[in-house]
């Protein structure tokens, strides 16, 4: 397995033997990972292996059982609450009595010092989101797309996404990493994204973290690991199936 | 954050300003009719407050009286349930505190904002329930002369039972993170810290005081009162409810001058053929030899026995209303803290 760091230059997030247990069961253990500034990371893997844990860790949804994590050099309730991470939930998450203009008065008041208006207001127009529409009559896509406005209109240095794809057809899914990996590159901000699927990874990331079980089974370059799609297809699924094969900690 | 709490807040408020609004008509409708048939009453009566006249005027408007105080006990118990219990539970089942809880705004702030617009609201509805109705019944309180019957509908413990009815849903809410087991625990709960506080911290607050009333023959009794699901006690005299207006009594006993109670062999060694009433039949005049054997009777045991009050007397009304707030007051200071500790520590 190749060794879990992501070979940092400036590290914008770091992770050290990182753990989190419910009850009697480990979600996450000994994760120890660092990402660099401007990287576009995908997390990938199966359904509890560990991402959702590992993301909410990173944005201080979740205290870790034992280990550390240092966002953007400070722990994660302090640069929380500085504004610097954007972070869209699993379902991307929305208020469904609040109408879209109401939610972004919401991201501003709850943003005071690092909210750009004018940058929500454009993206909501060039996507075509009814201001008035409430957000439970918006489709999963829409309702996706406006959980990243209020995430991106923060100006963030580093931008995490749980599974923000994984409700979506493809048209939308396809539409919403586009504007992920548009607004990264505009705004040089990290992105570590979790996903299941590989074609994700291939399309917009420069790293991947492939997680089964709890632990990491990989973490690189995209670059360095393989030359095309099809070998970071190949390569994800032979680490998924070695972990399976060893059954992995529970 | 305040602006977001009372965009949330917009549905439950409509909604409690329309109940207000419906329950200010009917009040300001029927409370013209009381006022004059309570004068009425108090200008047959003149100075006696035992006058059937007053009686009448109570126990004919007792069914209204008694739906109206039943809204104003109920009030805090929607509130709990329906203000309280959803206020973070439904942010969990919905995953928005995940949306919330990672912008810049603390989680403690959060909940706070949240708090204070929510639990503002409840304790002035209550409130203004609470003034509104106690206001309507002044009459009948006046003429019925027992405040203690209406202590938890009148006056500020409603506000104080609203209070902690809300921040006991909100607690729970914030632990079971699902609205419905929490808005059932909040009922259960202000019902069973109502009773215990009611029965048992209440009678501590102030000693009771202690009188003496000499029994009457003509209107003393024998029998036994009860129902058969709580039991029904053993038959006794049964002297008429003290004369103390206004006064919560707490226990009554029939006892010599050295306290000691009256026994049945005492009672049945003065009056041979008590129990030889019959009974159990229906109710109806009772014959003039049966009558003046229970007068003689009590005339007897009288000689040498007297009726114990122990009350709470009607001038210490309000010092029960402003312990029970701060009783209740205090456990929901409790409660919050409690939720903001968990919600710092564990994130809810």
């Amino acid at each position: 397995m190749t060794h879990p760091t992501l070979m940092p230059q400036t590290e914008i997030l770091r992770t050290e033997a990182l753990a989190k247990r419910y009850r009697r069961r480990w979600a996450l253990h000994d994760c120890t990972l660092s990402v660099p500034e401007g990287a576009v990371v995908g997390l990938v893997g199966p359904n509890g292996a560990g991402k959702s844990t590992l993301l909410q860790l990173i944005v201080g949804l979740l205290t870790p059982t034992s280990g550390s994590v240092r966002v953007l050099g400070g722990v994660p309730d302090e640069v929380m609450r500085s504004g610097r991470v954007g972070f869209v939930a699993q379902d991307a998450p929305t208020y469904a009595g609040l109408t879209v203009a109401e939610h972004l008065g919401l991201g501003a008041g709850l943003n005071p010092h690092r909210w750009d208006a004018a940058a929500a207001a454009e993206r909501i127009d060039r996507l075509g989101l009814p201001l008035k529409q409430r957000a439970g009559a918006l489709s999963g896509g829409q309702r996706a797309q406006l959980a990243l406005t209020i995430a991106l209109a923060k100006r963030p240095d580093l931008l995490v996404l749980d599974e923000p794809v994984a409700s979506l057809d493809p048209l939308a899914r396809r539409a919403f990493l586009d504007e992920t990996a548009a607004a990264a590159t505009a705004t040089g901000t990290a992105v570590v994204l979790s996903t299941h699927l590989v074609a994700d990874l291939a399309h917009i990331c420069t790293h991947v973290v492939v997680l089964a079980g709890g632990r990491v089974r990989l973490a690189s370059a995209i670059a360095d690991i393989c030359s095309s799609p099809a070998d970071l297809d190949r390569i994800v699924l032979a680490e998924l199936a070695a972990a399976h094969t060893e059954g992995g900690p529970a | 954050m305040i602006r977001l709490a009372l965009r949330q807040f917009r549905a439950p408020a409509w909604t409690a300003v329309a109940g207000l609004v419906a329950l200010a008509a009917v009040l300001l409708a029927t409370r013209p009719q009381l006022t004059a048939a309570a004068a009425a009453a108090h200008r047959a009566c003149g100075d006696d407050t035992n006058c059937p006249a007053l009686v009448t005027f109570v126990h004919s408007n007792s069914p209204l009286s008694t739906a109206i105080g039943l809204v104003v006990l109920v009030v805090p118990a929607l509130v709990g349930a329906f203000w309280g219990a959803p206020l973070v539970a439904r942010e969990f089942e919905a995953g928005t505190h995940k949306l919330v809880w990672t912008q810049s705004v603390s989680r403690t702030r959060w909940l706070a904002v949240k708090l204070a617009v929510a639990g503002t609201a409840a304790v002035v509805l209550t409130g203004l329930v609470s003034v509104l109705v106690t206001w309507w019944a002044e009459p009948l309180d006046e003429a019925a002369a027992a405040v203690y019957a209406t202590f938890d509908q009148r006056d500020v413990v409603p506000m104080a039972y609203a209070l902690f009815a809300f921040t006991a849903g909100m607690t729970l809410g914030l632990v079971t993170r699902r609205t419905l087991p929490a808005m059932a625990m909040a009922l259960g709960g202000l019902l069973a810290v109502r009773i215990v506080v009611t029965q048992w911290v209440r009678p501590l607050i102030a000693a009771p005081e202690q009188t003496t009333f000499a029994l009457d023959p003509d209107h003393t009794g024998y029998g036994s009162g009860g129902n058969i699901l709580l039991g029904i006690p053993k038959a006794a005299l049964q002297p008429p409810p003290p004369d103390l207006p206004d006064a919560w009594i707490r226990s009554t006993a029939i006892v010599d001058g050295a306290g000691r109670p009256l026994t049945d062999d005492v009672l049945h060694a003065a009056c041979p053929g008590l129990d030889q009433g019959g009974g159990g039949g229906p109710a109806g005049p009772v014959p003039a030899d049966v009558a003046q054997r229970m007068h003689d009777c009590v005339a007897k045991i009288g000689e040498t026995y007297h009726q114990a009050v122990s009350y709470q007397p009607g001038d210490r009304y309000w010092m029960f209303q402003w312990w029970e707030l701060g009783v209740f007051a205090a456990l929901s200071v409790l409660l919050c803290a409690y939720a903001f500790r968990r919600l710092h520590r564990h994130g809810g």
